[in-house]
């Protein structure tokens, strides 16, 4: 790596020595040990892989369930944002940092507490099996599990945004004669849409990949509840490195184009945020 | 604003309802279930789950790879941030894009990675044999998969606040003849002290937490790769649930304490800014 501009601060060698170092042996070459290892395989065989019909259906759940749930966070993202930027009410500290559980608490324990709240026994599965609702171990559970690891995301994209959307504007249109509804759905909704649909992204990726609190509430049938970074596992239990590999790699592939999508919305919200358009 | 009408009234409250119950259900219930199912069968059963001797190793090896995690990741932090904020150089955008990557990546794949770089089949394996080094199923790759899945947790921190602030006082300081050591800890540091907590607290949050990459990278094995989150899955699928929860509680309360930290650091940063 050259440099362009000389600068007077020292340690450019050393300090940027450092970091390809590391990044070279955390990241660069076991990412590239992936690729390496699937150039080996035919493209017949990928196709094969992928297009077995256990394999779609953990693509079909993991998509869907993904989601569903990123979707009800992008709604309720954007209440408990609002809620807690233009309200004042007792306990909002606490709720606040509530919302930050979800990245403290590690998915494992998330994911069996989770299961024993919404199994048949459970406080909430209980009531709900009164109806004949299953919860726990059915794609709804999946649901569940997701809407926890995700909130967040929404919550913290959306926040900043609410907090920086000048009241100027708002005010103007009620001294012009809006409705409250009105200045709602013309003036705030269009600010906050972009900062909503990254925290969508950011949630949606994240819940593709999740696979701690997914694994206990999922009960891992076949065709109905198996995602796909369980059906990885089970092909790694089973010694199968190339079918594993393969699947891998298209969940990568996934994963960096809503990764992609998201930075494109990312540019024009810190455009918002830095006061342009 | 404007006046608070009785519509808007009603408004306001049913959405603070709405939050609260949302966060009642989904967040804090499970926290008290953890606890409540790990008291079920009184203190002494908790005692006895909690003092175990697997566990007791468990609680170890998770605190020696978060430690190793945030160590590796803070001179990677320190060093990626003075890199990218004092220099410019090409290649600079790929860079900052390859260091946010480990976080988009499933973690499952995660360790898949590392057992396809150090595994059976890779092509380094009859050398790591050879030289009777062992990575996938031991600790080295618990802690190599530990630090890929927190990766850019401080130098992400780090970043934003030095491009904020510009090099002017680095650059007077440079010179005026000062090494660059002395520069960074009189002059640069005391500016990102609390971003750098901060950041090594998400670091060690998600670290003692790592369930899929060291869930792959671990094989398992009772008393020497078996971290907090793994121990708390193999009680739980034998069925052993009080156990489960009270292993389960230890990492709850490592949570709280994260929490606790990190809207004290949050507070502080915010008043010294």
């Amino acid at each position: 790596m050259k440099r362009t501009n000389r600068s007077v601060i020292p340690g450019f060698g050393l300090t940027t020595g450092i970091t390809l170092t590391i990044l070279s042996v955390v990241v660069l070459i076991p990412l590239a040990s992936l690729v390496v290892f699937s150039a080996q395989m035919s493209f017949d065989e990928i196709v094969a892989t992928i297009t077995r019909d256990r394999v779609l259906s953990s693509f079909r759940v993991s998509f869907v369930t993904a989601f569903v749930a990123s979707l009800i966070n992008a709604i309720m993202g954007v209440v408990l944002a609002w809620v807690l930027v233009k309200y004042t009410f007792p306990l909002k500290r606490l709720v606040d940092g509530m919302i930050e559980l979800p990245f403290a608490l590690p998915t494992a324990v998330a994911g069996i507490a989770l299961t024993a709240l919404t199994a048949d026994t459970g406080l909430v599965g209980g009531f709900f099996a009164k109806f004949g609702i299953k919860i726990a171990f059915t794609q709804v559970g999946i649901t569940v599990a997701l809407v926890f690891i995700g909130i967040p995301f929404v919550v913290r994209a959306v926040q900043p945004v609410l907090e920086k959307l000048d009241p100027a504007y708002e005010e103007a249109a009620g001294v012009l004669g809006a409705s409250r509804s009105r200045i709602f759905w013309k003036i705030v909704i269009p600010e906050i849409i972009p900062a909503a649909l990254t925290g969508f992204g950011l949630a949606f990726g994240r819940c593709l990949g999740e696979y701690g609190s997914v694994v206990f509430i999922a009960g891992n049938k076949p065709f109905e509840t198996e995602i796909v970074p369980l059906i990885i596992m089970s092909e790694l239990q089973e010694y199968d490195y190339a079918s594993a590999t393969t699947i891998a790699l298209v969940m990568l592939v996934a994963s960096f184009v809503t990764l992609f999508l998201v930075n494109l919305i990312q540019t024009r919200n810190t455009k918002i945020l830095k006061g342009g358009i | 604003m404007y006046k608070e009408t009785n519509s808007s009234k009603i408004v306001k409250w049913s959405l603070i309802g709405i939050s609260v119950i949302f966060v009642v259900l989904m967040l804090l219930l499970p926290l008290i279930t953890v606890i409540t199912e790990a008291f079920k069968q009184g203190f002494a059963v908790y005692e006895k789950a909690v003092t175990d001797n697997y566990t007791v190793k468990a609680i170890w090896l998770t605190l020696e790879a978060t430690a190793l995690a945030v160590i590796i990741n803070t001179v990677f932090g320190l060093s990626a941030a003075w890199s990218i904020t004092k220099f410019q150089f090409k290649g600079k955008k790929i860079l900052t894009t390859l260091i946010d990557l480990p976080v988009t990546v499933s973690p499952i794949i995660a360790g898949l990675i590392f057992l396809l770089t150090f595994g059976r089949q890779s092509p380094i394996f009859p050398l790591l044999q050879e030289w009777d080094i062992k990575i996938v199923f031991a600790v080295p790759g618990i802690v190599l998969a530990t630090i890929f899945v927190t990766f850019p947790f401080i130098s992400r921190e780090l970043i934003p606040v030095l491009e904020s602030r510009g090099n002017d006082e680095e650059e007077a300081a440079a010179l005026m003849g000062a090494k660059g050591w002395t520069i960074f800890r009189k002059i640069t540091f005391p500016h990102i002290k609390w971003a750098f907590l901060y950041g090594v607290v998400l670091c060690a949050a998600r670290a003692m937490g790592e369930f899929g990459a060291v869930s792959v990278i671990s094989g398992h094995l009772r008393g020497k790769t078996n971290t907090l989150p793994l121990h708390v899955e193999i009680l739980f699928n034998e069925f052993q649930y009080v156990p489960a929860f009270a292993v389960a509680s230890i990492l709850v309360l490592l949570a709280i304490i994260i929490l606790i930290a990190r809207s004290l650091i949050e507070y502080n940063g915010k008043k010294k800014v």
